[in-house]
C-alpha cells in the first residue's frame, strides 16, 4: 500500500540512509529492526514527514506521494507515535486524544462529542482506564502508551508507526501494548513497529525488515524465521 | 471539563491535588482570626472597602495567571498598568478626549505592549523573565517621562472614570444579577447532564448538581446581603467578577483555552499536535498586558488620580503572589482564573485586617510572605504527588 523506495539521507558526513526500501500493507504488522544508528528513526521520519529525503520516492497506492511536513503525512493517513509519547501530562485523556484536532464549532469545544468518541475508541481497543477525566500524569506507563496509540487513531489513519512502544514498559504492560498492536492489525491498518526487542518482535509482527548502515540487510517472514537469522542480519555476521 | 463528578474530585484529592480547598480554608481562618480581634473587620462597610481595594490588583493578577499557565512570568504588569492609566488620564484630562475612548486607547496600548513582549520572547528567544524585567524598568521610565513636570494628574471626581469606582448597583439590579448567574449556572448544569445522558456518558448524581447550584446561590446572595447593608454591590466588583468568569469560560470551553493549557503542560507535544505554539505564547503576553491595563485604569479610578508611583511599589508582587496563593502553578499548565479572586481576597484581607489592628506594614509583609511560601510549597508538593 505504502512504499518507500531507494531512500537516501545524509547528515553532513554521516550517510544515515543509503537507498533503503520499505513496504507496508494493510492488516500487517512490520517490525523494523537494526543496531543503533542503523537509520531506523530516519527512515520512519521520511515517511512521517519530519525529515525530507535527499533521494528516493514514496508512493501511496502506487501513486507518488508528496510528504514534506508532518501535516502532509497526517492528511495522507500516516500517523506516528513517537517514543516520548508527546502527551500533555496536565490534560485528561479526552483532551490528549483530541489535542490539535478538537471537535468544535466556532472555537467552542464539544466536550460531549469528544468524550463519547474517546470512550468508544478505548472500548474498541480494549484499553481500560478507570477514569478518563483525570490528568494523564496519574496514569501508568502502559496506560499512557495506550493513550498515545489511541490518539494516533483519532484521524482514522491507514498507517500507524510506533517508535519503540515497549521500551519503557514492564512485562505486564508490554503484553497489554502488544495486544493493542494486534488490535490495530485487526482494524486492517498497516502497522510499523520499531523495536530492539526480539521477543516482542516475534510475538507481534508478521514481517521483519532489518536495516544495517542505512541499507536493507534482510527481510523475513516472522513465523518462518529463527531468532539467530534475524540477529545475524542485524549484526552483519554471515548467517 | 464542565462536569467534574464526585469520584473525579475524590480521585484528585487522593493524588494530592487539593484544588481550591487550602485557600478557602485560609480565608475562613483569616475571617475568624481578624473577626475576633477586631469587631469592625467583618462589618459590611469594611468588607465593601475590601472589595474596592482588591479589584485593581486582582485584575492584574488575572493577567499574571495567563502567563503563569504557560510556565512564563510577567514582571512588567505593574509598570504597564501604571503606564496605561497615565495614557488614559493624559488623553482624557489634558486632551479632553471622551473618557470611554481614552480607556479604549489605553487598553489598546496595553495590548500593544504585550504584543511587543510576546514577539521579543518568541522571535528573539529572550526568556520572559528578562523581557518583562526590561519592561518593568522601561515602561516605568516612559510613565515618568509622560507625566513630565507635575508628576500628578487628577481625574475629576464627578467624571466618568472616577465614577467607575463610585457606582453601586441598586438592590433590584444586584438581585437580578444573582438570579441570572444562578439561573445560567443551573441551566448549564441541567442541559449538560441531559446531553450526557443522551450520549450515554456517565453523569454525577443529580443531588450533587443541586448542591452546587444551591451553594452558588447562597454564596452570591450572602455577598449581596452584606454589600447591600452598606453602599450596595460596587460596579468594580461586577467588572472584576465578569473578567474572572468570562476568562474562565474561554480557558475551559474554547480551543484557544485548551491550547493554553496544552502549551503550558508540554509545548513540544502541542507543537507536534499542530498547535501554533508561538501564537499562543504571544497571545498570553497580550492578555497579560491588556489585563494589566484594565487593572491600572481601575486603580486610577479609585485614586481619582495618576502619579509617578502608579502601578509601582508592591502592586506587581502582590498580583503575582495572589495568582500563586490562589492556586496557579508556577510550573505551567495548572490553574484557573478563580485563583486571582481567591488569592487577592487572601492578600487584601491580611492587609486590611492588619491595618485595622494598627500592625506595622513590616509585619504585614512578613505574614504575606509566609502565606506565599506556604502556597508555593503546596503547589510543589501537589506537583510531586501527581507525577508518577
Ligand atoms: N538530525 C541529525 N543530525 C545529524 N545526524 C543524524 C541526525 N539524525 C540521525 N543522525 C545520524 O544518522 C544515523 C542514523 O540515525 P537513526 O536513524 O536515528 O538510527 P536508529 O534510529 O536506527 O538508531 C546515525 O549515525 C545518527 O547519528
Ligand atoms: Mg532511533
Amino acid at each position: 500500500m505504502i512504499s518507500a523506495t531507494g531512500i537516501t539521507k545524509r547528515y553532513g558526513a554521516v550517510q544515515a540512509l543509503d537507498g533503503a526500501n520499505l513496504d507496508l500493507r494493510e492488516g500487517e504488522v512490520v517490525a523494523l529492526m537494526g543496531d543503533n544508528g542503523a537509520g531506523k528513526s530516519t527512515l520512519v521520519k521520511t515517511v512521517s514527514g519530519v525529515v525530507i529525503p535527499d533521494e528516493g520516492t514514496i508512493t501511496l497506492d502506487g501513486r507518488p506521494a508528496k510528504i514534506t511536513t508532518p501535516h502532509d503525512a497526517q492528511s495522507l493517513g500516516i500517523s506516528t507515535v513517537y517514543q516520548d509519547l508527546a502527551l500533555c501530562e496536565n490534560l485528561d485523556v479526552v483532551a490528549n486524544l483530541f489535542l490539535g484536532s478538537e471537535r468544535r464549532r466556532w472555537s467552542i469545544l464539544n466536550h460531549i462529542k469528544m468524550e463519547r468518541a474517546t470512550r468508544d475508541l478505548l472500548d474498541q481497543l480494549d484499553v481500560r482506564i478507570r477514569d478518563i477525566r483525570v490528568p494523564v500524569a496519574s496514569l501508568s506507563g502502559g496506560q499512557r502508551q495506550s493513550v498515545a496509540i489511541a490518539r494516533a487513531l483519532v484521524g482514522d489513519p491507514r498507517v500507524v508507526i510506533l517508535d519503540e512502544p515497549t521500551a519503557a514498559l514492564g512485562v505486564e504492560q508490554t503484553a497489554q501494548v502488544l495486544d493493542l498492536i494486534r488490535r490495530l492489525r485487526d482494524r486492517n491498518l498497516a502497522v510499523l513497529v520499531i523495536s530492539h526487542n526480539l521477543a516482542d518482535v516475534r510475538a507481534v509482527s508478521d514481517r521483519v525488515v532489518v536495516l544495517r548502515l542505512g541499507r536493507n540487510a534482510g527481510e523475513f517472514v516472522t513465523a518462518d524465521t529463527s531468532q539467530e537469522a534475524i540477529v545475524a542480519a542485524i549484526t552483519g555476521a554471515a548467517a | 471539563m464542565t462536569v467534574l463528578g464526585m469520584p473525579y474530585k475524590l480521585d484528585r484529592l487522593r493524588q494530592g491535588d487539593l484544588g481550591a480547598w487550602p485557600v478557602v480554608g485560609g480565608l475562613i481562618a483569616i475571617a475568624v482570626v481578624f473577626g475576633s480581634l477586631n469587631e469592625h473587620f467583618l462589618s459590611p462597610e469594611n468588607l465593601t472597602n475590601l472589595v474596592l481595594q482588591m479589584a485593581a490588583t486582582g485584575t492584574i493578577a488575572l493577567g499574571i495567571i495567563m502567563v503563569l499557565l504557560l510556565g512564563e512570568i510577567d514582571l512588567s504588569a505593574g509598570s504597564v498598568s501604571g503606564l496605561c492609566a497615565v495614557v488614559m488620564t493624559i488623553l482624557s484630562v489634558r486632551h479632553g478626549w471622551n473618557p470611554v475612548l481614552a480607556i479604549v486607547v489605553a487598553v489598546l496600548v496595553g495590548s500593544a505592549v504585550g504584543l511587543l513582549h510576546g514577539v521579543m520572547h518568541t522571535r528573539l528567544y529572550m526568556p520572559s523573565f528578562v523581557v518583562t524585567l526590561a519592561g518593568l524598568i522601561g515602561w516605568q521610565g516612559l510613565l515618568i517621562y509622560l507625566l513630565g513636570q507635575g508628576g500628578t494628574i487628577n481625574l475629576p471626581f464627578d467624571g466618568f472614570i472616577a465614577g467607575l469606582s463610585d457606582t453601586w448597583l441598586p438592590p433590584w439590579l444586584a438581585w437580578l444579577l444573582v438570579a441570572v448567574l444562578v439561573g445560567a449556572y443551573a441551566a448549564a448544569g441541567v442541559i449538560t447532564r441531559r446531553l450526557r445522558v443522551a450520549a450515554g456518558l456517565p453523569v454525577k448524581p443529580s443531588h450533587w448538581i443541586a448542591l452546587r447550584i444551591g451553594g452558588l446561590a447562597v454564596l452570591l446572595a450572602g455577598a449581596v446581603v452584606v454589600l447591600s447593608a452598606d453602599r450596595g454591590v460596587p460596579l468594580l466588583l461586577v467588572i472584576f467578577g465578569a473578567l474572572v468568569i468570562g476568562l474562565d469560560l474561554v480557558l475551559r470551553h474554547t480551543a484557544f483555552g485548551r491550547w493554553m493549557y496544552a502549551v503550558g503542560g508540554n509545548a513540544e507535544a502541542a507543537r507536534r499536535a499542530g498547535i501554533n505554539v508561538t501564537r499562543i505564547r504571544v497571545l498570553a503576553f497580550v492578555l497579560s498586558s491588556t489585563l494589566a491595563a484594565f487593572g491600572g485604569i481601575l486603580a486610577a479610578s479609585r485614586l481619582a488620580a495618576v502619579n509617578q508611583s502608579s502601578g509601582g511599589s508592591d502592586i506587581l508582587l502582590m498580583a503575582i503572589a495572589a495568582a500563586v496563593i490562589g492556586g496557579t502553578s508556577l510550573f505551567g499548565g495548572r490553574g484557573r482564573t478563580y485563583a486571582a479572586l481567591l488569592g487577592i481576597l487572601v492578600i487584601q484581607s491580611i492587609t486590611n485586617g492588619m491595618l485595622l489592628l494598627n500592625v506595622d506594614s513590616s509585619v504585614r509583609f512578613m505574614v504575606t510572605a509566609a502565606v506565599l511560601a506556604l502556597a508555593v510549597a503546596i503547589d510543589s508538593l501537589a506537583r510531586r504527588g501527581s507525577a508518577r
